[in-house]
């Protein structure tokens, strides 16, 4: 009686809005996958001889499962969750050994039928719940060194497991529990330096060969001290809320670096950056002594900050010599510092094109020519995105990001009324791996961020993907639905 | 439980979002809405244009007999990125070359130099021209040249071994010849000579295409649209020549050994009706892919069989330019039907003299036509030159004697429609007094006689006996009689009438209607029509070019006539004999049994002209 109380409850408090955004999704992504498949020869959408025909199983057996885990209680995962952690990375072990070759990775179990499945894709929800079951623990607090030493952890072993099976794209989503740790409390200079590396890494790189007009001055080098200066001083008055430090240091480096141009420009041209670097060790210098005489390890954090800041440009450029030559020319490549349309830059030239090619209102469905042809490669998996931005153009590839930004938004908004820790912490989990994939996704289909492979949620054609996002995504909803329970 | 400190940073992270889809949004904005380049670019990627050559159109003579028409032929294609595994032995013994032909033709392709639109990508001709033969063999191993393929064309075969300079030849365009028209491609065909060249626009015809999608390894996947986009090719119109291909072949015949040219000219229409330049080639030499070899070898020859002296050569005209004189003193009152000058073996005047032969004196103009009196046309052209009551000066006198001239076609271009027509010369006020300073009626009188800074081209020579033919006006001559599903160009068909009135071409013809009957072109005369003409002997360098011009009959003339045989002395010589011939063959349709011996005889006279370079 009470069970089917609340199994009546459960039904009037899922998340409609989100099913309807996800089903939206699936089936807009259903349409492109249809689209980058499309071949001239084998016109039939729906046969089974087809990449287009198959997504219509996947999106079926994904709703089959999204309905199975709607009917699974939040109990089991809260009981379960470090079980299913530890098969879980049990799994991503073995399939380092078994996996067959495909394409240099091995990370694609076959599960008969000529199908295959790729755990990487699966670890992510087993990640997601056993961070909440950690986090919920009591007394776990993000503050705590040890905490947040085994929360890093337990992020890790995934990430080095799946680098192993040669999938470091797959890898590297796991960064995205940073967004969630930051959420949860994790000081934001943490998320901040990260940012401010990625600023100083593309910046100085792509214009350390460039020189200011006139002057023997290095853009990229200039560019970066300049900024490090500036994130140093910022993060002294945001964190120390040290104004008299604040104006000595910023008087102190505009001045000095003022100066400097000023006298490169009409009496000697020199490098303005060395000067520049004698005003960042001072600055890190007054810092130190701020840090002994105050006794804040603050100060003694951004100093760490500022000396990171200074010497990243110069340890970048080494780093960089000794990266293996495809990785560098795809760094090179993707910064616009080479132009090599039929080399490493192909996919990105492709798919611009295509994406470019599509105009306001694009092609019209299984009208592209770039995809269909092959011209995008990758184009039903990690290139989709392409596939909307030629046929439906600046207005369908728009709309497909508004949709998703609503998406997010809505899973803000569903992780944020959750009851206990556990159902925000893996509520935040499930919208950051959204976001980053989106994020990485278009951004290398638009050329913006580097080509790693890996697919756009709901779009990109395969089962895997689809079934693993499914999951995250139903664990968390069914959590949501549970939410009126507990009050009771 | 709640941590409430933290609860800011949701909006921070959809912040994070939402900065995350802005700029994409605007990204996207940049690639989709301001750039063009991209679209273009994707067309080029996708879009493979199988061009489809249209049938050139196919030339005809008056008659409708068969002179051009076309061929199949097999070029031999390639797709440099295609190629691989390539047994080059094998592909060479098959075609039939060396590996180190192979090999220079490879290199040739890939010069960007040479090749500038060279792509790896596009298909580059590799070998022109293969016979159904080669193609055969060829055929049956093509699936293992990956790379290679065979594109259909069409090459351009003669019916004829005559007319060579009026057909002309097609070869593949030049670059030159790319840049300016951008119809054509690189490995296209073009009229390069004769008719071939000057009715290129009706002969190609337009070409299709079709609009083929292809994927990013080359490979063809279909129709784009299912062909909605694809033209058919518009074969090319045929040609109907005025030229008649007997008369044609004949005066070829009769111009065997020697150097010159026959024009002929159907009176009332301007239809050119033979264009005969000697030495001519046989056209089948320019068939197919032996071209090169063939035109170097004819340019290297110091005879220019190339050269259509009948249009390109400029010739003093020599007597044939009497007529033109007397027509202008008539019409300029210098002189009446009566008026007689004197002849003592030439004109001889104030220490000047220009010889002339043994004849009745002092005569009046019919006669001295008949006779060619050197004589009579100086005292005419001296008389108008120093007319000082009609013109206020000499420059004045030679300009209105120069417009008369011009009026009768020459001087500048007549416009024929073929390539390469040379104006010649008729000098004017200015000229002289840029080139003597001052200068009087005797120091320029032998133009009178069609000597001097005088040159006309055979056409303007033949186009005078039109005139005359026609008594007072000409059509521009032209070659190409009709177009197939067209009409040919409204200036070819304008009626020139000189400054002359017809009255007075009425004595001129009669004059010639005496050299015939008595006169300088007795050979001529004929019982069975009226032959009108006038001989010409025009001094050079070397012996006399023997010249003719005529028309017949004198009365409603059907064909009017120039022979110039270089170095062929006397006009009564070669061009008379030769005119006869040939007004006989278009008139009568054939040369009585007299007639044809006489032709032989003629054919097998050459000139020796030596070996110097002309």
């Amino acid at each position: 009686m009470e069970q089917e109380r609340d199994n009546k409850g459960i039904f009037l408090s899922i998340d409609w809005v989100t099913i309807l955004l996800y089903v939206i999704l699936i089936v807009w992504g259903w349409f492109s996958v249809c689209g980058a498949c499309y071949d001239f020869n084998h016109p039939d959408l729906f046969s089974w001889e087809t990449n287009s025909g198959k997504q219509i199983v996947w999106g079926g057996t994904s709703l089959v499962l999204a309905t199975v885990l709607m009917l699974i209680e939040k109990r089991f995962y809260d009981t379960a969750a470090y079980v299913i952690y530890g098969a879980m990375m049990i799994l991503l072990a073995v399939t380092i050994v078994i996996a067959p070759d495909t394409k240099g990775s091995r990370s694609w179990l076959p599960i008969g039928g000529g199908q295959k499945i790729q755990p990487a894709e699966f670890a992510k929800f087993a990640v997601a719940l056993a961070l909440g079951k950690l986090m919920d623990e009591y007394g776990f607090s993000i503050r705590k060194t040890k905490d947040i030493g085994k929360a890093i952890a337990m992020i890790l072993l995934p990430m080095i497991l799946i680098i192993a099976q040669k999938e470091t794209g797959s890898a590297l989503v796991y960064f995205a529990f940073f967004l969630m740790l930051y959420r949860e409390g994790m000081t934001g200079s943490l998320l901040f330096s990260g940012f401010a590396c990625v600023v100083y890494f593309v910046v100085g790189m792509k214009y350390s060969q460039d020189y200011i007009t006139d002057m023997p001055v290095s853009i990229g080098e200039f560019t970066v001290l300049l900024l490090a200066m500036i994130f140093t001083i910022s993060m002294v008055w945001i964190y120390c809320h040290n104004l008299l430090a604040v104006k000595i240091m910023a008087i102190t480096c505009a001045g000095g670096t003022l100066l400097a141009m000023l006298f490169s420009i009409f009496v000697i041209p020199f490098d303005v950056c060395y000067v520049m670097l004698g005003l960042c060790l001072l600055m890190i210098g007054y810092i130190i002594v701020l840090a002994i005489y105050t006794r804040l390890i603050r100060y003694g954090l951004i100093a760490l900050f500022a000396i990171v800041s200074t010497a990243f440009y110069y340890m970048t450029d080494t780093l960089f010599q000794r990266l293996d030559d495809h990785q560098r020319i795809r760094i090179e490549v993707l910064l616009g510092m080479k132009d090599d349309p039929r080399g490493a830059g192909y996919n990105v030239n492709q798919a611009k094109i295509a994406i470019g090619s599509g105009g306001l209102l694009g092609k019209g469905f299984l009208n592209g020519t770039q995809t269909k042809l092959r011209y995008v490669p990758e184009q039903h998996t990690d290139f989709i995105f392409c596939t909307v931005g030629e046929e439906e153009g600046f207005v369908g590839s728009a709309g497909v990001l508004i949709v998703y930004l609503l998406f997010i938004w809505r899973l803000i908004a569903v992780a944020e009324r959750q009851t206990d820790r556990m159902g925000r912490v893996y509520g935040y989990c499930v919208l950051s791996i959204f976001l980053f994939h989106l994020f990485i996704n278009v951004g290398m289909v638009l050329g913006l961020t580097p080509v790693i492979g890996i697919p756009l949620p709901f779009f990109s054609y395969g089962g895997s993907s689809l079934w693993g996002f499914t999951l995250l995504l139903f664990i968390f909803l069914r959590m949501d639905a549970e939410r009126n329970l507990k009050k009771r | 439980m709640k941590n409430h400190v933290y609860d800011y940073r949701q909006f921070v992270l959809a912040g994070i979002a939402l900065v995350i889809v802005l700029c994409y949004i605007i990204r996207l904005a940049f690639l989709q809405l301001s750039d063009e380049e991209y679209k273009s670019r994707a067309d080029n990627n996708a879009f493979f244009n199988n061009v489809i050559f249209p049938a050139r159109g196919v030339i005809y003579d008056r008659n409708g007999e068969l002179l051009v028409y076309n061929q199949p032929a097999y070029d031999i294609m390639v797709i440099m990125r295609d190629v691989h595994n390539l047994d080059t032995l094998d592909f060479c013994r098959t075609i039939d070359i060396s590996k180190k032909q192979f090999d220079d033709r490879m290199a040739l392709i890939k010069d960007k130099n040479k090749n500038p639109g060279y792509s790896t990508y596009t298909q580059q001709l590799f070998m022109p021209q293969i016979s159904a033969e080669e193609y055969g063999v060829l055929q049956e191993k093509l699936f293992r040249f990956h790379g290679f393929f065979i594109r259909e064309r069409t090459i351009r075969r003669y019916a004829t071994d005559h007319c060579a300079h009026i057909l002309g030849d097609v070869a593949e365009v030049s670059q030159k010849e790319v840049d300016e028209d951008e119809y054509y491609a690189p490995g296209d065909y073009i009229g390069k000579q004769g008719v071939e060249r000057s009715y290129e626009r009706e002969l190609r015809g337009v070409k299709g295409v079709q609009i083929l999608l292809r994927d990013a390894r080359g490979r063809i996947q279909g129709h784009y649209r299912n062909g909605a986009l694809d033209r058919k090719p518009v074969p090319g119109k045929n040609l109907t020549l005025s030229i008649d291909a007997k008369l044609q072949a004949l005066g070829e015949r009769l111009m065997e050994g020697k150097m010159g040219a026959i024009v002929a000219i159907e009176p009332k229409t301007g239809e050119i009706l033979c264009m005969v330049s000697a030495p001519s080639y046989d056209p089948h030499r320019m068939e197919g892919k032996q071209r090169g070899m063939q035109m170097l070898e004819m340019q290297r020859d110091p005879m220019k069989p190339m050269l259509n002296r009948a249009i390109a050569g400029t010739y003093p005209p020599g007597s044939t330019f009497k007529t033109s004189q007397g027509l202008t003193f008539l019409q300029e009152g210098i002189i009446t039907s009566s008026t007689a000058y004197p002849c003592y073996r030439g004109f001889v005047t104030k220490g000047m003299r220009v010889g002339c032969h043994g004849h009745g004196s002092p005569l009046p103009l019919i006669p001295a036509i008949a006779t060619s009196c050197n004589g009579y046309f100086c005292w005419g052209l001296y008389h108008m030159l120093n007319n000082r009551t009609k013109y206020k000066n000499i420059q004045e006198a030679l300009t209105t004697w120069k417009d008369y001239m011009v009026s009768m076609g020459f001087g500048y271009k007549l416009g024929v429609d073929l390539p390469g027509e040379a104006r010649g010369m008729i000098p004017n006020a200015d000229y002289y007094d840029r080139r003597l300073g001052q200068w009087n009626a005797l120091g320029v009188i032998s133009i009178a006689i069609g000597q001097g800074e005088v040159t006309l081209t055979p056409l303007q020579i033949a186009n005078l006996g039109a005139t005359i033919a026609n008594r007072g006006y000409y059509i521009t001559p032209h070659i190409v009689k009709a177009v197939e599903g067209g009409k040919i160009a409204d200036s070819l068909l304008v009626k020139h009438t000189t400054k002359v009135d017809t009255m007075y071409y009425n004595m001129v013809a009669e004059g010639m209607r005496k050299a015939v009957l008595g006169g300088t072109c007795r050979s001529a005369n004929t019982s069975m029509y009226e032959v009108c003409g006038k001989t010409g002997t025009a001094q050079n360098r070397g012996k006399d070019h023997s010249a003719f011009m005529g028309f017949a009959p004198k009365n409603n003339p059907k064909i009017a006539i120039a022979v110039y045989v270089e170095n062929g002395g006397f006009g009564a010589t070669f061009g008379v004999p030769i005119g006869a011939l040939m007004m006989e063959q278009f008139i009568n349709g054939k040369l009585s049994p007299a007639s044809e011996a006489k032709a032989t005889s003629f054919q097998n006279r050459h000139i020796d002209y030596g070996t110097r370079e002309r």
